[in-house]
């Protein structure tokens, strides 16, 4: 087996979910200037949705076919954490609309602490073992194995981004999102209800975090109250490694994030003489942070665009 | 009831009244002019008709009330504004510019029809179709701000300034559109530091002075007064 090979295949599967996450990000700060630190939680809450749905329909419906009982749950997933993100920027941002940008992010971490408290509340501090719906299958590529699941994950990361840059640049709601970003002042003028575009980029950027909460639940088969932080945090690097506020440089970033931990947790015991494991692979994100951050806070794709109107 | 009719209008910035207690009327089909020095409150003015600013007193358009409406409620009325400094979407190209105006809805032929007549208006707006806004120099983002508020098909269009930073020649074409977009029976309420080009394009004005009325009256008539001639037509000839 191919180990570098292998690694890159990890990486890009690790990454089209980083990415998934980070448009979430990289949307609401586009139009709202805002770092939403509750959208990791946004995903955990997906990943636990799509679980209690997956049980529930186990234990009701034990001969349902594992295709409707994913999609059902998925549906689920999306629509809660769509309807989450809406009462969440509605309730507790938009009143601070116009406040000092501190204010919206405490508010943000509070929120985040918020729901992992209502989530333990709700599905316990323990682990979650996710059921295996389908007979995992493994492939050979390039000389690295790959499973069933993790073709999935590429698969339909590739598809839910396609369809998302494919609406914000072609098509009407896309352009008064692009709009709206650029300056609601003037999105007003034409006749926008920018209110109403802020909620649907909230709600857009949930339902991707939903879809992602559910593929990192397959992919690692266990879930926990917390697995929405460190994601969270992860994807945050990823969007300000693309340039934040920049769609292109979010899927950029993410799978940039992923190749490099996943290249690196797989070389960093050779690096450090064996001093470091595998287990330090999370230090990559921030080590990523950090140098993008001194050196390129505008990111590998972000612009400062001077005309504002 | 006039077509607009905006009555004890005031707006603040925190302790500033920039406009204080206005009533202004505009009858169906009329151009209006309104001038003043910088700072009268023209903008602030403008601003609130279209809702872009919170404002007391109150706003009536086509016999409603739009005093408590947003903006974008104003606009499905038929108001569109051109604000000051164009706001021309930087990153978003010509064309989508343009469509942005025709945001609410009209049909797809009507856009195509609206747009094509754009591009007739400002042929330099069609050659640049595909370029983004903020790459147009100053007065083609002017052409375009315009373009994109007819879009709107509107029933009243607010002008901020559009000779603004504009060469003569330019000024003259733009001026010319606007003459045009007045005889097909648009209203327009047009605020202009060039007060002679602002009173020739219009039937009357109101002057503006530190947030208040101070005169109104023809524009003919208007061009004609010393008082005028003096403080915004330069010199006392
Ligand atoms: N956002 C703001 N905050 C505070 N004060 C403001 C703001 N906008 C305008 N003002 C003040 O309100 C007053 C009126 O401003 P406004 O822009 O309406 O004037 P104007 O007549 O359009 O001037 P100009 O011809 O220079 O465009 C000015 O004294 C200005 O300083
Ligand atoms: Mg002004």
């Amino acid at each position: 087996m191919d180990i570098f090979a292998q690694q890159i295949l990890n990486g890009l599967v690790l990454g089209s979910v980083y990415a998934l996450v980070a448009l979430g990000y990289t949307m609401v700060y586009g139009i709202l200037g805002l770092i939403n630190f509750a959208h990791g939680e946004v995903v955990m809450i997906g990943a636990m949705t799509a679980l209690a749905v997956v049980s529930t329909l186990l234990s009701v419906f034990p001969e349902m076919h594992p295709f409707l009982t994913i999609l059902l749950a998925g549906l689920a997933a999306i629509l809660v954490c769509m309807s989450l993100a809406f009462f969440i920027e509605r309730l507790a941002y938009r009143p601070l609309r116009n406040a000092p940008r501190l204010a919206p992010l405490i508010t943000a971490i509070g929120i985040s602490i918020l729901l992992q408290n209502i989530a333990m509340i709700i599905w316990g501090r323990k682990y979650k073992t996710v059921p295996q719906l389908f007979p995992t299958e493994t492939f050979e590529l390039f000389g690295a194995s790959i499973t069933s699941v993790q073709i999935f994950i590429i698969l339909i990361s590739a598809v839910l981004m396609s369809g998302l840059l494919v609406i914000v640049h072609f098509t009407k709601l896309g352009r008064a999102m692009r709009a709206t970003s650029e300056s609601q002042r003037v999105a007003g003028l034409m006749g926008i209800n920018v209110n109403k575009i802020i909620s649907v980029t909230f709600m857009i950027g949930a339902g991707l975090a939903a879809v992602a909460g559910i593929l990192i639940a397959g992919n690692y088969s266990v879930v926990h109250y917390s697995m929405g932080f460190m994601l969270g945090l992860k994807a945050f690097t990823a969007a300000v490694l693309g340039g934040i506020g920049n769609l292109g440089g979010a899927v950029l970033g993410g799978l940039l994030l992923g190749l490099i931990e996943s290249i690196g947790a797989g070389y960093i015991g050779d690096l450090t003489g064996g001093f470091l494991g595998s287990h330090y692979q999370d230090v990559f994100a921030f080590v990523v942070l950090i140098v993008v951050l001194v050196f390129r806070p505008t990111g590998l794709m972000g612009e400062r665009v001077s005309e504002r109107a | 009831m006039s077509f607009l009719e905006a009555q004890s209008l005031d707006v603040r910035y925190g302790g500033i009244r920039a406009v204080r207690g206005v009533d202004i009327r505009v009858e169906e089909g009329e151009t209006v002019a309104l001038i003043g020095a910088n700072g009268a409150g023209k903008s602030s003015m403008l601003n609130a008709i279209a809702g872009v600013l919170p404002h007391t007193g109150s706003v009536y358009f086509n016999n409603v009330d739009l005093s408590y409406r947003p903006v974008f409620d104003r606009v499905k009325r038929g108001i569109s504004m051109v604000p000051e400094g164009r706001g021309v979407f930087g990153r978003l190209t010509v064309e989508e510019n343009l469509l942005m105006g025709a945001y609410l809805g009209n049909s797809q032929q009507e856009q195509d029809t609206d747009l094509k007549m754009m591009y007739e208006f400002f042929p330099r707006l069609k050659e640049r179709r595909r370029q983004t806004g903020g790459t147009l120099s100053g007065g083609e983002q002017q052409m375009l701000a315009i373009g994109r508020a007819l879009m709107a098909r509107p029933k009243l269009l607010l002008l901020d300034e559009p000779s603004m930073g504009l060469a003569p020649i330019m000024v003259e074409k733009i001026f010319e559109v606007i003459r045009g977009v007045s005889q097909t029976g648009v209203t327009i309420l047009l605020v202009e530091q060039n007060a002679r080009l602002a009173l020739e394009s219009s039937q009357r004005a109101y002057v503006m002075e530190s947030g208040e009325l101070s005169i109104t009256g023809e524009s003919r008539e208007l061009l004609h007064s010393p008082e005028i001639r003096r403080s915004y037509l330069g010199g006392g000839d």
